[in-house]
């Protein structure tokens, strides 16, 4: 039985990736904005067999909040096995174009509230001397791209904080897991015509949850986007540039 | 409007053309379970094999289950299903404690037999059209584990089924037969008897049997004619079988799950299904007339089965399961040859005094519609004005 702590538990991915964890009977503490929406998330984890689940409202971007929570997890689970870091928005980026607060908020939920975050996470972790610390970041973070550059920056930013961290707490037995999914069917992008590239919150949560019993340090899911963003990131800037992406 | 569950209906109960269709699957969440009564409240888009994913390992069973476990709780409700232990349990609705009735105009109900009781029998068997099911509260049953103790006999007449059908009645949970639609002159209704209850708990593996690669793409016709369904019926029928075995719940209950997309196999033109009820009285003669016109029409039937239902009256006012014999086959899509046929076959079901099962047609008429269920009308007054079906329209002709 595992101690998890899920923040931005009401987004599709890890309500999916949840319910993996309930199956195998762990005991979670869910994180989110929305106070209404957590009980019934954890009403249905519940009673897929989570071991227990409680519940606690933040704002990543309230880091004063951060310290509260965190006690919560103390008090709720004791010491954490696992982290899963789940939340995010989905800027649109003409409006942030037009709009440099707008773009600095954005920065703030996907990259620099994580960070905070995972600052203080980082330390208890490397004390325990054990534990997985999951951050699901995205392909956008691969290469910086026309149409979505502001959340590519800010998963690029992740990913090369994680890419520290992990070379850090790879000494003390501390995993860090970054998942990076493509295109993924959920709430976040409903607005968006799917096709056969998309993939499932359940997919995705399937993923993940394997990810973070198994192995792995930087996770593509569906396994292709990692043929997809190396084949984009090799492409000559001289060509790039030219191109719409 | 018209929520759409797992869409595992065969025909057309779940589709509406001229509007929309609400897909229920969102509503997939648990609300409570209390494993020490077997009392479940979920929400109306779960999935029969969630629910046993989750339950049976804490020793509590579906109460009723159709052929596939890949329906909604909301599609279970609406097509009132029923399953092998119906001589048993009756059908789904009979196990259905309350849910949760949201209209278009925005009103909810809590429904049940004692509150809203006549918006709860409309909406069992009401095939969608009372409004979208929210969640429900459903009464499990307890098992052991997930074995059962099954047993097959071969019967070579329909006298035969009848008999083993009276005197396994007692002691068998599970009662079904399949029987050889091709089979005609001495052999017709020549079939294997199956019966089963739960097994005591370790006497099989928990794990489920393993998956075949199911049916990856539609081959360009049919693989499901007449000179191989011949073949593999007799074949099926002589198969050498152990007396008594435990099997696995899911290769009991649900074989054709383990093959995706089976319906594949039928080809681009597909197959349709008829599944009717005749009464007691009749059941001998009608079911042997039913057979008899099917294998006249040299229309390969590929699985069909055959149960006597037992003696509970009707959950809903449209509910199909009624005291009974029920006989289930499929007919490749052979365009209007197969028509004519289900006509024949409608005629045969309709002066024997039965019905047509909704939950499987694609065609039936407006006159077999209103025999098979005389208090259509009640429920086309309970009807949600927003709400529609193809098969409403094609069988009421009411509709947006």
């Amino acid at each position: 039985m595992r101690r998890i702590l899920i923040v931005g538990a009401t987004s599709a991915i890890a309500e999916a990736t949840a319910r993996h964890f309930a199956r195998d009977g762990d005991a979670l503490l869910l994180v989110g904005r929305d106070a209404t929406r957590l009980p019934i998330i954890a009403d249905d984890l519940r009673a897929r067999g989570a071991r227990n689940v409680g519940v606690h409202t933040m704002d990543i971007n309230d880091l004063e909040g951060h310290g509260a929570m965190l006690e919560a997890a103390q008090s709720d689970l004791g010491d954490l096995d696992c982290v899963l870091i789940a939340h995010g928005t989905l800027p649109d980026q003409l409006q942030c174009q037009q709009d440099p607060g707008l773009t600095l908020r954005e920065l703030n939920t996907n990259a620099l509230g994580t960070i905070a975050l995972l600052t203080v996470l980082a330390n208890r972790f490397e004390q325990q001397g054990r534990g997985t610390l999951a951050v699901i970041s995205s392909v956008a973070g691969d290469r910086g791209r026309q149409s979505n550059y502001v959340y590519g920056t800010a998963k690029a930013a992740l990913d090369t904080f994680l890419e520290g961290l992990r070379q850090r707490l790879h000494k003390a037995g501390v995993r860090v897991l970054t998942i990076k999914p493509g295109f993924v069917d959920t709430p976040m992008t409903r607005d968006f015509e799917k096709n056969r590239l998309w993939a499932t919150p359940e997919q995705v949560g399937r993923r993940i949850h394997r990810a973070m019993a198994g192995g792995g340090d930087v996770v593509y899911t569906p396994f292709f986007w990692r043929f997809i963003m190396l084949v984009i990131r090799l492409l000559p800037r001289r060509v790039f540039k030219m191109i719409r992406l | 409007m018209l929520p759409f569950g797992n869409g595992r209906s065969y025909g057309d109960s779940c589709l509406n053309d001229r509007g929309t269709l609400i897909d229920a699957r969102g509503l997939d969440r648990f609300i409570a379970f209390d494993a020490r009564s077997g009392i479940l409240r979920c929400e109306a888009g779960v999935l029969l094999s969630e629910i046993l994913e989750v339950a049976l390992p804490l020793g509590w069973f579906v109460p009723v289950t159709p052929g596939t476990s890949l329906v909604t709780v909301g599609g279970a409700i609406a097509n009132d299903v029923h399953g092998k232990n119906h001589h048993r349990a009756g059908s789904f609705g009979h196990h259905v404690r309350c849910f949760e009735l949201v209209r278009s105009d925005g009103t909810r109900r809590i429904c049940s037999a004692s509150e809203n009781s006549d918006w709860f029998a409309a909406t069992i068997g009401g095939l969608g059209l009372t409004g979208l099911i929210a969640w429900a509260e459903l009464a499990l049953k307890p098992a052991p584990g997930p074995g059962i103790e099954a047993e097959t006999i071969r019967f070579a007449s329909l006298e035969e089924f009848f008999e083993l059908s009276r005197v396994s009645h007692d002691r068998y949970e599970y009662i079904v037969a399949w029987i050889d639609s091709l089979a005609g002159g001495k052999r017709l209704g020549r079939g294997l008897f199956m019966r089963g209850n739960h097994a005591a708990a370790g006497a099989v593996s928990p794990d489920p049997p393993r998956r075949g690669p199911g049916v990856p793409f539609t081959p360009p016709f049919s693989l499901v004619h007449r000179p191989f369904m011949r073949a593999f019926n007799a074949l099926y029928y002589r198969k050498p079988r152990r007396p008594s075995q435990n099997i696995h719940y899911q290769a009991f209950f649900y074989p054709l799950d383990g093959i995706a997309h089976w319906n594949r196999l039928f080809g681009p033109r597909g197959f349709f299904q008829y599944q009717c009820v005749v009464p007691v009285g009749e059941g001998p003669r009608a079911v042997r007339e039913l057979l008899r016109e099917a294998a006249r029409a040299g229309s390969a039937s590929g699985l069909s089965v055959l149960k006597v239902f037992g003696d509970h009256s009707p959950a809903g006012w449209l509910s199909f399961p009624r005291p009974g014999v029920t006989l289930a086959m499929d007919f490749p899509n052979r365009g209007r040859r197969t028509l004519a046929l289900l006509d024949a076959l409608d005629e045969i079901t309709l002066s024997a005094g039965g019905a047509v099962y909704p939950a499987k047609d694609a065609r039936m008429s407006a006159t077999t519609f209103s025999h098979g269920f005389p208090q259509w009308k009640r429920l086309e007054s309970y009807r949600d004005p927003g709400f529609s079906s193809n098969l409403w329209q094609r069988v009421t002709g009411r509709g947006p």
